[in-house]
């Protein structure tokens, strides 16, 4: 038993990381087509270093997921402490529909933030899709991961500790800024990071908020795909992969330490 | 996200004009028509659709659940389960469509399985684009969703339950079955959910992986606010969709409670 479970395992991880090192292995292949191996190459890595419009892309893709999350993460911030600090009415439905764009399909998300997008500029003329509508799309959903993290450490939180620093003559700002901030301070680091990565990797929501000049990594990716892809493809994956497993075992460190 | 999702309800209830803008006066043909009501007859043509999607979906949910659920037992019982577990969901975190795209790079006609099969003198396969490439695809897609709830409820079973209908005589399947399965089952239906809702939500696997071959409702969804530009009848497609996900969810909250919601994440 002990041995079929370690078999499957291996089996498992097998397919979890056999299409990442196809990728990384054709990065390297000097064939252009196909993925018969013509030998070692990183003639496609200069490629790819030399071409201005990655560089634009890769620029649009860190403006979006850097102020998305900037806004997600202090607007998340102030959702969860309002739950959990008032009382109010319809605060159980709040609380239900924060769980809603966590589980709903993203292109219900996309299509109608398309819709919104297209209705207030028929009306108004502003929000033409651009950078600023894929980031106003990012925080939407980005919101409400943050508030649900930061909500999970506020739980933890022992109320006595407020209660002191009340006693103790402190304001309800300086309370907050002294007690209540540093003590859910993981939480909130915590959150901001998944609120980060989730923009950074986002498709969907991109795919229907964006315009023409705003185009980012994955929104390339998927066009090239649909095109027919050269090697830089490969290249620039090799990249994004080695980016977020680093980001991904640089957060843990983080976290680890706290 | 709640002014969006009203704009959406009011567009699903109007009509398609010229240009793909939005006309009054209100009507429910987008629905009807969805539901196969046309004036011409019944036409169960979307209906369909969303019985593959459901299928689809199905499928995937259960295939996931005999990859991850035996892959949960093993990290918990492993003694590298902290480095397992990273290994599970690192692939998550690569970007989503260098995933998908990889795929294709294995299955096209002169990709990896290919390539491989040629080196025993095997004749190529037609894998891609195909059905089966689209469920290998969302399978692996999925499948950290699924073991992360699983692996946290593994962890909290208490194997003494399982010890003591040994001893009382039950066989090994059977103590198993009573004893332990039941105590990981909300871990289990949380990620049956995680891997459920979005698998019937899909339409960027089925598109790059079916080339157009496989339609889900989600490529209707994508199809009716992309090339058709019909965004009325795409917002009631959409709403169908999320009327079930949100039934769906709801029943889940009223069971498991908020305590339920929270193993969602």
């Amino acid at each position: 038993m002990r041995l079929l479970l370690r078999i499957h395992t291996l089996l498992v991880l097998f397919f979890l990381y056999l299409p990442i090192a196809v990728i990384v292995v054709l990065s390297f292949n000097q064939s252009r087509f196909g993925v018969q191996w013509r030998g070692f190459t990183t003639a496609w890595y200069e490629k790819l270093f030399h071409n201005p419009r990655i560089a634009l892309y890769a620029e649009n893709t860190l403006v979006v997921a850097l102020a998305s999350t900037l806004i997600a993460t202090v607007l998340g911030t102030l959702l969860a402490l309002g739950l959990y600090r008032y009382r109010f009415r319809g605060k159980g439905l709040l609380r239900f529909l924060l769980y809603v764009p966590v589980v709903i399909p993203d292109i219900v998300m996309g299509v109608a933030l398309l819709l919104f997008f297209a209705w207030i500029r028929e009306a108004t003329g502003f929000f033409r899709l651009s950078l600023l509508t894929i980031i106003l799309g990012h925080v939407t959903y980005q919101l409400a991961y943050v508030a649900l993290v930061v909500r999970s450490r506020l739980a933890s939180l022992d109320p006595a500790l407020e209660e002191a620093a009340a006693d103790l003559g402190a304001g309800g700002f300086a309370t907050f800024r002294y007690v209540t901030l540093p003590l859910i301070w993981p939480g909130v680091l915590a959150g901001a990071l998944l609120a980060f990565s989730l923009s950074l990797d986002d498709f969907v929501i991109t795919f229907f908020t964006a315009g023409p000049g705003s185009t980012t990594l994955p929104l390339y990716i998927f066009g090239s795909v649909k095109r027919g892809v050269t090697p830089e493809i490969h290249a620039l994956s090799s990249i994004l992969i080695a980016a977020s497993m680093a980001g991904v075992l640089l957060g843990r460190a983080l976290l680890r330490r706290r | 996200m709640v002014v969006p999702a009203l704009f959406m309800l009011v567009a699903s209830f109007l009509q398609r004009g010229p240009h793909g803008t939005l006309i009054g006066p209100l009507t429910l043909a987008n629905y009807l028509r969805f539901f196969g009501l046309t004036e011409t007859g019944f036409d169960p043509l979307y209906l369909l659709i969303l019985a593959r999607s459901v299928f689809f979906a199905l499928v995937v949910t259960l295939l996931t659940l005999l990859l991850g659920y035996p892959l949960a037992f093993a990290i918990a019982q492993s003694r590298y389960r902290e480095l397992l577990l990273l290994l599970v969901v690192l692939p998550f975190w690569t970007n989503f469509l260098i995933r998908i795209y990889a795929w294709i790079v294995i299955f096209q006609k002169k990709g990896v399985v290919n390539a491989f099969l040629g080196m025993f003198g095997l004749e190529p396969l037609a894998l891609y684009p195909s059905w089966f490439a689209v469920y290998t695809a969302t399978v692996y897609t999925y499948l950290p969703f699924l073991v992360l709830p699983v692996y946290t409820a593994v962890e909290r079973v208490d194997w003494t339950l399982h010890e003591a209908a040994q001893d009382l005589g039950a066989g090994r399947f059977r103590s198993f079955l009573h004893a332990v399965w039941p105590q990981t089952l909300p871990g289990v239906v949380a990620g049956v959910l995680l891997v459920f809702i979005p698998a019937l939500g899909t339409f960027v696997i089925s598109d790059l992986l079916g080339a157009g071959r496989v339609i889900l409702i989600g490529n209707v969804i994508q199809q009716q606010f992309g090339v058709v530009r019909d965004w009325a009848f795409g917002s009631a497609a959409a709403y169908v969709l999320m009327g079930l996900v949100l039934l769906g969810l709801w029943l889940y909250a009223r069971r498991a409670g908020e305590e339920g919601l929270d193993r969602l994440i």
